[in-house]
């Protein structure tokens, strides 16, 4: 391997390929003064639940990020069959706080930079409130439309952990894979070129979407899940009472995807959903609330017109 | 005279909450001018997603000064008297002025008020409209909401046009001073526009591909719409909600035609017109069919909201979205009928109906049995057990395909349909199909005998499980929709003209006698009615009047229908309303007198120890022709004759009030005449419960 030392960054090609997608959005909002972080090392159902989303949306401090968070949605495999529908995917994630006046402009912005004209494209915003009951979150904003599509969810948020969020963070929620399927023009995620050098998206993750929805759907074994499940309720609670509600809220993280893995395997019936599910709410949400509580006196110091409720 | 400009201009709207504001933008001026004396003039009001747009023509530039006067003490009053009037009034001693009030010295006070600048109001109203603005859901947004209390609007807001007779109306609020610039089409125009007058706003708006007249952007939807069908030789399914809808997506709104893969079609046409409306807000299609019925069309009409460079890649892009969700759809149909819907129906056990009330097997086996027993065994049968058995079986079957969970409000109508792939007979598959049905007052009612019994068999289950366990609507608060269900059960019986005895309904449900519960359901039922014949000009004291047969809340609500309506004509009537008046009469009369006849000894007339006096005889002569044909006629259920019966007494109790002492000095003549006033009040009580009926 020759080394090049002066070494000049290609021109990116957003239309050309899914990675340069991704580094054309991170061009984007760096350039907007945004955090580039890396994907939470968790399994999570949405970038919603990393922590830089979630815990960063409370408290008086800005806070500008952008960020790729895989997500896991167990039920949502189709082992590779489905042309649209995954157990694993990308989403772009960009949390700006307090919300900026022309965040829709900049939004659109984004678009452009990837190759969306909105003359040659009809871009909507249309109405979608989004609520998390389990983060005790909830928000208004919009679904983007391109064309009919849905490739952006566009929240502004108004509650986390519930807690009214002051100030008010904008989150924007790319949906990666259709996004570059659009501009590929490719009507399956599989024929998606990766790389813009031959390397598709099917060679990166087909054989990965055929094991992993046997494993969460067959093979995934129950009693180990249950088990986990029971584990990481007791760690958030020890947490708790020990003061690291960020730990608290990995677990509550932890137990939401274990449940999901759980509802996949068919073996929650439909009765005990509703009790499993309040019982990661209270995870998550005594978590949020520890961690709110446990900042606030430093917030409030910093900010003194601000105050957690 | 002047016009007045106010647009607040937003992030977008949801469609769905622009005609609400449209309401509320205008409740808000005319309150704010009223409170400020200023008549609101002429009002036109626009909504397109960004923008909420007011126009009042003719208002007053200043309104008109105003001379107040008040009166106070007389001169020489206290101090403290005087000084209190002066503080009341905002003006010092010395500006009072003393007047003669009869022949005394009084003050006064004279309190002028200047003209006020209409703008100067209008700036004040302003925040007042934004602030007091209810959105069904608001929200807070940038550096201000740093505190709770900052403005909240429906979405950002983006600015404020205020213009009076063209001059910017000085005002600030939620982050923004009024002004005169706003913007146009978010992607056909670039940077701020600056408004004159309100005159200009339309124009102006327009030329930077703006439609501010959301009815002008409706019938630009429609008509399009239909243009675009045409075009194709096809025609738009009509649909009002959706042009509305679009209307509010949209600033420039342009309909596009698009094709689907024909091979779609084979999914059922509700399914694809679902998706299409649902998911992507298009309209759908229908075509003319070589045997001369009409089908729906491979095609759909969606709305762009820009003047596309290439219309074709957006109708292309919308083509494939609608491609997937109808791939999906055909999935899921094809995958449902894998299973017959018997197999599907094992699936309900795994749903609880509720926490105390079992799976929706459980319920399902209730339904099958009960409409079993409603079609064969109930005192009018009129179809087949065994189907009707079955069909109640599989009623909810189609809740567990992949269908219905997609789009639950098919249910039902999918299982009609797998009903009839699986090559179940009509009755069967129609019953599944329609045993939602009625859903609202509008809402079609079934009539086929099969459908009526498992219609009527799943609501009333609905009805006594949940009575069962006590749990009953309370105030708003109906989550398991009881109300809708009762009023399902009402409709069923009134257009099949049932006659359903609830006792019954409620022994062949339970097999068992359940104290109270019969009437439980009776009573719901009835308060039901109430509120259903209320619009149709029943009153509810006449159906308390006519809810009882013999003795006891009455099992029968077609009876009580009936009676009610009867007694509506009657009431309505002149005859009807002097005959109230009489019973009343005659009923406060035996109240005070404290008079207890037993029935049977009532006079018949002819065992009197006096001669009657002739209006006296009139009454016993009425009454005993109409008491008996009153009551033959309630016994036949025949009221408008028992009504009829009634009318003959009103004469005669008119000239017995008129003319016969009651309280006649004989005892004798007394307590015959009070026995005959029980006996008519009695003949009048046995065809309805007149002490019910108030005013």
């Amino acid at each position: 391997m020759s080394l090049e030392p002066n070494f000049q960054p290609p021109a990116r090609n957003p239309k050309g390929s899914f990675q340069d997608l991704i580094l054309t959005l991170h061009d984007f909002w760096v350039a907007q003064g945004c955090v580039v972080l890396q994907p939470y090392d968790m399994r999570m159902g949405a970038g919603t639940f990393h922590t830089a989303t979630t815990l960063r949306a409370l408290g008086p401090e800005p806070w500008n990020a952008a960020f790729v968070q895989p997500c896991r949605r167990p039920t949502d495999g189709r082992y590779g069959e489905n042309p649209n529908r995954l157990q694993h995917y990308y989403q772009y994630q960009v949390i700006l706080k307090p919300s900026p006046a022309d965040i829709q402009d900049l939004y659109l912005g984004s678009l452009k930079a990837i190759g969306i004209d909105p003359l040659r494209h009809d871009i909507r915003f249309v109405e979608d409130d989004w609520e998390s009951p389990t983060l005790g979150a909830w928000g208004l904003g919009w679904e983007v439309w391109c064309d009919g599509m849905e490739v952006t969810q566009f929240t502004y948020f108004q509650q986390m952990g519930g807690f009214d969020c002051k100030p008010v963070a904008g989150e924007l929620t790319y949906g990666l894979e259709r996004l570059a399927m659009y501009v590929q023009g490719v009507d399956s995620v599989y024929d998606l070129d990766f790389n813009g050098r031959g390397v598709s998206y099917g060679e990166v993750f087909l054989e990965n979407e055929r094991q992993m929805s046997k494993w969460n759907f067959e093979v995934a074994d129950t009693d180990a899940l249950f088990d986990l499940f029971t584990k990481a309720e007791a760690e958030c609670r020890n947490t708790l009472e020990n003061g690291v509600p960020i730990a608290a809220y990995e677990q509550a993280v932890e137990a939401s995807h274990i449940f999901n893995l759980l509802q996949a395997r068919g073996v929650i019936s439909v009765q005990e959903r509703a009790s499993y599910m309040g019982r990661v709410r209270d995870l998550a949400r005594g978590s949020c609330e520890t961690y709110a509580e446990q900042m606030a006196p430093q917030w409030a110091e910093k900010y003194p017109e601000w105050s957690l409720v | 005279m002047a016009d007045f400009l106010l647009e607040l201009l937003t992030e977008e709207i949801p469609a769905r909450m622009q005609k609400g504001a449209r309401g509320e933008l205008e409740k808000l001026f005319r309150r704010e001018m009223d409170a400020a004396g200023v008549a609101a003039g002429d009002l036109t009001i626009w909504s397109t997603p960004r923008r909420l747009a007011l126009i009042a023509r003719g208002l007053p530039l200043e309104t008109e000064a105003v001379r107040d006067e008040a009166k106070g003490p007389p001169v020489g009053a206290p101090d403290q008297a005087v000084d209190g009037f002066c503080r009341k009034n905002g003006v010092t001693r010395d500006q009072l002025e003393e007047r003669e009030v009869k022949g005394r010295a009084t003050y006064f006070a004279v309190i002028e008020k200047p003209g006020q600048a209409v703008s100067d109001l209008l700036g004040a109203a302003i925040p007042a409209i934004i602030r007091d603005f209810a959105w069904p859901k608001s929200m807070r947004w940038g550096d201000a909401s740093i505190s709770s209390e900052s403005p909240k609007w429906v979405r950002p807001l983006s600015g404020i046009v205020a213009l009076l007779d063209g001059e910017v109306v000085a005002c600030e609020t939620a982050g923004w001073a009024a002004g005169r610039a706003t913007f146009g089409h978010r992607f056909h125009s670039e940077g701020e526009i600056e408004i004159a007058s309100a005159d200009e706003y339309a124009p102006k708006l327009r030329d930077v591909c703006v439609i501010v007249d959301h009815e002008e952007r409706a019938g630009i939807i429609r008509e399009g719409a239909r243009k675009a069908a045409k075009a194709a030789g096809l025609s738009v399914v009509e649909d009002e909600g959706l042009v509305v809808e679009n209307a509010g997506l949209t600033e420039w709104p342009v309909p596009l035609l698009g094709r689907f893969d024909e091979s779609f079609l084979e999914v059922p046409p509700e399914v694809i017109q679902l998706t299409a409306r649902v998911n992507q807000r298009y309209f759908v299609c229908e075509e003319r069919a070589p045997d001369g019925t009409t089908r729906l069309a491979n095609a759909f009409v969606c709305t762009a909201n820009i003047a596309a460079q290439d219309p074709a890649v957006v109708v292309d892009g919308n083509r494939k979205v609608l491609a997937a969700r109808l791939a999906d759809a055909r999935f899921f149909w094809e995958l449902d009928q894998k299973k017959t819907l018997a197999q599907h129906a094992e699936g309900l056990e795994r749903i609880t109906f509720h926490e105390k009330l079992g799976t929706v097997a459980d319920k399902v086996d209730r339904v099958a049995k009960l409409a079993a027993w409603l079609v064969f065994d109930a005192k009018e049968p009129n179809g087949d057990r065994e189907l009707t058995r079955q069909a109640g079986e599989l009623c909810k079957a189609d809740l567990v395909t992949e269908m219905v969970g997609e789009f639950p409000e098919l249910q039902g109508l999918m299982g009609g349909y797998y009903a009839e792939k699986e090559g179940l007979p009509p009755e069967v598959s129609g019953a599944i199909r329609d045993h939602y049905k009625p859903m609202g007052q509008g809402d079609e009612v079934p009539t086929e005998p099969t459908s009526v019994a498992v219609s009527l068999a799943d609501k009333l289950d609905n009805l006594l499980s949940f009575f069962k366990i006590d749990v009953l609507p309370t105030g708003s608060k109906d989550p398991f929709a009881l109300r809708r269900a009762a009023l399902g059960v009402l409709r069923l019986i009134q257009v099949n003209q049932l006659k359903i005895e609830l006792d019954e309904v409620t022994l062949a449900w339970a097999s068992k006698t359940i104290v109270g519960l019969p009437e439980k359901l009776a009573d719901f039922l009835l308060d039901r009615l109430m509120v259903q014949l209320r619009d149709q000009g029943v009153r509810h004291d006449y159906i308390s009047a006519s809810r009882d047969w013999q003795g006891k809340v009455d099992m029968r609500i077609d009876r009580v229908e009936a009676r009610a309506r009867a007694l509506t004509a009657f009431l309505n009537s002149e005859n009807g309303t002097n005959l109230l008046a009489g019973y009343k009469r005659a009923a406060n009369i035996l109240k005070k007198e404290n008079h207890v006849t037993p029935a049977e000894e009532n006079p018949s007339g002819k065992d009197l120890s006096y001669a009657p006096d002739p209006d006296e005889k009139a009454l016993i002569d009425a009454l005993d022709v109409a008491a008996p044909k009153a009551a033959s006629a309630v016994e036949a259920e025949d009221f408008e004759a028992a009504m009829a019966a009634l009318a003959t007494l009103r004469t005669p109790i008119d000239a017995f009030f008129d003319n016969v002492i009651v309280n006649d000095p004989d005892a004798d003549k007394r307590d015959a005449r009070l026995a005959l006033l029980a006996r008519f009040r009695d003949a009048v009580h046995h065809v309805a419960d007149f002490s019910r009926i108030e005013g």
